[in-house]
């Protein structure tokens, strides 16, 4: 399993990076840490004409925190913003959800942006950033764009972005008082694609739970936490149209939404 | 810098220390460069997707799969491989501790281990079982049911530790 031929460019502005889009569009992929794209590229599931490399873009290598969110550059691995410090109060939901991503192997080269981009249904970023109703900011040489996630995650590995364009930046909302922030996640082993992953925010009467794993894209819903909790979790496992695969029925599927949400919201783990 | 298939980039790293150099194309793998160019043989191939970690190398001091970076990838870097862990004559502390515990067996597996265990021990110099066992997902082996590896990691941990603490007694 080798890549088939690509030409290769190495830029190191932002500005390059965008004129090199904009010229070659479709027959390009950008790569940050490739932990995704270089194992597809390996079993020639893509193919692209040109391999656009932005790991010495030092200009998107940035953590930066705002008034209301974490902005996080595309060059930034998961593992430098796990070990970023203040993680914990600025989004506790991250320093919960990031030890799932991959193995430590991984996580040392794979992007935060990149592994966004690549938008994977199993996948745990993607949820985390629904779930908290983040933004991602995508650049092109005609100008920028802030998308909601919702607005971003379109399907399977299909996003909002069009080929001219580069996601230079993830937005993450700031953690808030009297919220909590869960997560809980099903696979064959740990680091393996996940069965469900579930993420919330849970208020005081409210809560936002985030299901990734069961829909072609992770799916966000907000309801009150009343008695009837288990009627709407019913009906949010069966509008996620689950399907049967090789690691769990579809039924399966809807059950865990249903379990381990209610234990997720009522019992918080 | 913009290369065609084709054509071949001058890549250059340093490599166990040594400074290193050789033509490549851009597809080609930083595990096929480092193995079939530069001979270093203690990198093992196996899965080539980044899933069983046999080919795991540090870069830059970090743990990373070298099946998963592409040689041109590595202009300018720090590759360490397993070579770099032995002096002439005598085995590091951690692969006498593989030794000790019977932490291998086929050894497959061994040399990508021992790279995430070098830069595992430097971030968590004194580690639990759990987060031992944790940086042991990121491999596989077929044969050690991981029980021996578990436990030679620990016991190098142990032993730097009182190693230290004498240094610091003294």
């Amino acid at each position: 399993m080798k890549p088939a031929s690509f030409d290769y460019a190495c830029p190191t502005s932002k500005r390059e990076v965008l004129a090199t889009l904009s010229e070659h569009g479709q027959d390009a992929r950008i790569i940050a840490g490739g932990q995704s794209l270089m194992a597809i590229l390996n079993m020639r599931m893509t193919q692209p004409k040109l391999l656009i490399d932005i790991n010495r873009i030092e200009e998107l290598s940035y953590i930066k925190l705002k008034k209301s969110y974490l902005a996080v550059g595309a060059c930034i691995r998961q593992t430098e913003l796990l070990s970023w410090k203040g993680l914990g109060e600025a989004v506790p939901m991250l320093s919960l959800v990031m030890p799932w991503i991959g193995h430590v192997q991984t996580r040392n080269r794979g992007t935060v942006c990149g592994s966004l981009a690549h938008a994977d249904p199993s996948s745990e970023l993607p949820l985390c950033l629904i779930t908290l109703g983040g933004k991602l900011v995508l650049e092109s040489t005609k100008g920028r764009r802030v998308l909601t996630a919702e607005e971003f995650f379109q399907g399977v590995l299909t996003t909002a972005c069009r080929a001219d364009e580069l996601v230079t930046e993830v937005r993450f909302p700031l953690g808030q008082a009297n919220t909590s922030y869960r997560f809980n996640e099903i696979a064959m082993r740990h680091g393996d694609f996940a069965i469900i992953s579930l993420a919330a925010v849970v208020g005081v009467n409210e809560v936002r739970l985030g299901v990734g794993g069961v829909a072609d894209r992770p799916v966000v819903r907000n309801f009150t936490v009343d008695t009837e909790l288990a009627t709407t979790l019913n009906k949010m496992a069966w509008s996620l149209n689950a399907q049967d695969d090789t690691q769990a029925s579809a039924a399966y599927r809807r059950q865990l939404v249903r379990e381990l949400g209610l234990r997720l919201i009522i019992e918080g783990y | 810098m913009y290369t065609k298939e084709i054509q071949r980039e001058m890549v250059g790293f340093k490599l166990n220390g040594k400074p290193r150099k050789g033509y490549v194309e851009p597809r080609l793998l930083l595990s096929d460069f480092l193995r079939h160019e530069l001979g270093t043989l203690s990198v093992h191939v196996g899965c080539e997707h980044g899933v069983c970690g046999a080919c795991t190398i540090l870069v830059d001091g970090k743990s990373v799969r070298s099946c998963l970076m592409l040689a041109v990838q590595a202009q300018g870097s720090h590759v360490e491989t397993a070579e770099s862990l032995a002096s002439v004559d005598e085995m590091s502390d951690l692969q006498q501790a593989f030794r000790r515990h019977h932490a291998l067996q086929c050894g497959f597996c061994t040399a990508g281990i021992l790279m995430s265990c070098v830069d595992f021990l430097v971030c968590e110099p004194d580690p639990t079982e759990e987060q031992v066992r944790d940086m042991l997902s990121g491999h596989l082996c077929r044969c050690t049911g991981y029980t021996g590896i578990v436990r030679a990691v620990l016991d190098v941990a142990n032993e730097r530790k009182i190693k230290l603490e004498n240094k610091n007694f003294v």
